[in-house]
């Protein structure tokens, strides 16, 4: 039933080998990382950055010039060989992916740096070889276009975002940590159950060729649901997101960065992928909703939840929990019910927009939060009175991150809010946008208490801040400005 | 019943009871080895797709052979990581299960 696989004429497809270097310079920097030890590893983690950011660059020029990559790997067509393709969408999770990844790299040199005389590197090998660990994984995620090659992106990444959650071996790291593990082992072997039924029923697990063949009958369904499910796992949709407030508020700021800007978005494109690319024909307006009824639940309970919290590294986790809430919304609004599947337009760009704009400013406000918390010894919201004279840049730059979390103009919060709520209406599914302008004021209310207290008056018992160095504040301060101007760019593929 | 059905039957009975175990039981390695009954449940099914899939001539379909391995692989790797975190949290004294409440009642039990 498997055609024999024909091998490809010589010679790459133009740009089509960058797909290729995406995914293995970073696993190549890693294994340097680690050959190289503890004493290196955090000059060979910093000159591995720059180079994936130039990989990147160049797959969206291939992009922007082709439309469209292909890469059939050691020359094998699907079904038998595993296809590398690459699309708009992927082209802008990637570049993000460089620019978060590189932005929190630079960020952790202070906190995972060459270990000096006495001291052990044995955290700064481990950061290091974590941080390039998932960027290959996330490179794999958005480029892979087979069910079981993902599958094998989704666990590498889990692999590398584990030990990002426990760098400092405390218990309760290391109990969030385990919780985010069994949920993350949970949610892949639900998804591989899924990826099974679908090659027993279809004799293949390529998405294009899924496509066409796949038919809406009762395996195909427990397939998606199955995968689905296991997916939003990993995602953290509500009510499946227990695991991600106590895994990415206790881990450092850097990492923490990366897990809430990045990791959570690995998942949720792989949701995308199988819903518009692998069983476009599949969708219904019911599932369609449900999903988006998920989203709306995180939107309010992440919200309600960021506001009661006390801690301001909890609160920005929370904000996570909302913020993917959003995401899921493209479900419902793409889903054409003339046709009776899903259209690629104006809710999918908004939904790739908030993907992108959520993880800049997620990463620039898990960043100034840090460093906030550095400066003032503890991070209680109560506590952060005189903190936007003492540390105006971070909290500037945590201020700009807010800016587009709550969807204001020029924002890239702003132009993905916009592009769902015009969806919502051409769609005339006004519970929607209901939805969507709620979640912003809530967004605006958890903000503005912290900046309040943060331009208050300090403490009585308030201790002398601690010195934190300027360069460390410039990074959240970059990327939240590119969150800001991110609309200015005008739409994105 | 055929074979094939019997141990379709079979993997669907683990995946079954592991997630059971997965949901219910507090102690970490217990669901740490729930967790490889729901895998070893989903590579049965692997080996099921293969023999239904087999084409003329061959004993079975190799892709879903290929891909099992694989998933062996991986699911050795995470449990492998489970456990090394599970040791370092008993270590650093936080107990073996993910429950606070439970945690002075049920160590001695989990390690037996």
């Amino acid at each position: 039933m498997t055609p024999l696989p024909e091998a490809l004429a010589a010679g790459l497809p133009a740009g089509a080998g960058w797909l290729v270097a995406s995914i293995a310079w970073p696993v190549i920097a890693l294994l340097l990382v680690v050959a190289g030890g503890e004493r290196f590893a955090a000059r060979v983690g910093v000159l591995a950055l720059p180079v994936g950011l130039a990989i990147a660059a160049a797959v969206a020029l291939g992009i922007a010039d082709h439309g469209e990559l292909v890469y059939h790997v050691g020359g094998w067509t699907p079904p038998l060989g595993i296809a590398l393709r690459a699309d708009g969408l992927s082209a802008a999770m990637l570049l993000v992916t460089a620019v978060v990844a590189s932005g929190a790299g630079i960020y952790a040199l202070a906190d995972f740096g060459t270990p000096r005389a006495g001291q052990t590197g044995r955290t700064s090998l481990a950061f290091w070889a974590s941080l390039l660990g998932a960027w290959a994984a996330l490179n794999l995620a958005f480029l892979g276009n087979d069910l079981f090659n993902l599958y094998v992106a989704l666990e590498l990444l889990t692999f590398a975002a584990v030990p990002l959650v426990c760098l400092d071996g405390r218990a309760e790291t290391l109990k969030a940590a385990l919780r985010y593990l069994l949920y993350a082992l949970v949610g892949s072997v639900l998804y591989l159950l899924g990826a099974v039924l679908l090659y027993g029923a279809y004799g293949t697990l390529d998405m294009g060729l899924l496509a066409v063949a796949a038919q809406p009958e009762p395996a195909t369904w427990v397939a998606a649901a199955l995968m689905t499910a296991g997916l939003l796992a990993k995602t953290a949709l509500f009510p499946l997101h227990l695991w991600l407030p106590p895994a990415h508020a206790g881990a450092p700021p850097a990492a923490s960065a990366v897990l809430s800007a990045l990791v959570v978005k690995g998942s949720f494109f792989i949701v995308l992928r199988l819903w518009f690319e692998a069983l476009p024909g599949l969708s219904n307006a019911a599932a369609m909703q449900l999903l988006g009824l998920l989203g709306a639940g995180a939107i309010l309970y992440g919200s309600a939840l960021a506001l009661r919290q006390a801690r301001l590294k909890l609160l920005v986790a929370y904000s996570t929990v909302a913020q993917i809430g959003y995401l899921f919304l493209v479900f419902p609004l793409a889903f054409d019910a003339a046709a009776g599947r899903l259209a690629a337009g104006a809710a999918l760009a908004g939904g790739l927009l908030q993907a992108v704009s959520h993880a800049l400013a997620k990463a620039a406000m898990f960043m100034s939060a840090g460093l906030i918390a550095l400066s003032l010894g503890h991070d209680r919201i109560a506590g952060l009175g005189g903190i936007g004279r003492t540390r105006p840049a971070s909290l500037l730059a945590f201020a700009l991150a807010g800016v587009s979390l709550v969807g204001l103009p020029p924002s890239g919060g702003f132009a993905a809010k916009w592009l769902l709520l015009s969806a919502a209406v051409a769609t005339g599914q006004w519970w929607w946008a209901v939805v969507i302008v709620l979640g912003g004021l809530l967004t605006s209310a958890y903000l503005v208490l912290v900046l309040m207290r943060a331009l208050g008056e300090p403490a009585e018992s308030a201790i002398a801040p601690q010195p934190v160095a300027a360069w460390r504040e410039a990074v959240p301060l970059v990327l939240a400005l590119l969150a800001v101007f991110m609309g200015l760019a005008g739409a994105l593929p | 019943m055929n074979p094939t059905t019997l141990f379709g039957l079979c993997g669907a009975a683990l995946v079954g009871i592991g997630l059971y175990g997965l949901l219910t039981d507090p102690r970490l390695l217990r669901k740490i080895i729930a967790f490889n009954l729901v895998g070893s449940g989903v590579f049965l099914l692997f080996g099921v797709v293969a023999r239904r899939g087999a084409a003329a001539g061959l004993g079975g379909d190799p892709v879903p052979q290929a891909l099992v391995i694989t998933g062996i692989v991986v699911a050795f790797s995470a449990t492998a990581l489970a456990v090394a975190l599970l040791l370092r949290l008993h270590e650093s004294g936080g107990g073996a299960t993910l429950d606070d409440a439970a945690d002075g009642a049920r160590t001695d039990r989990s390690r037996s």
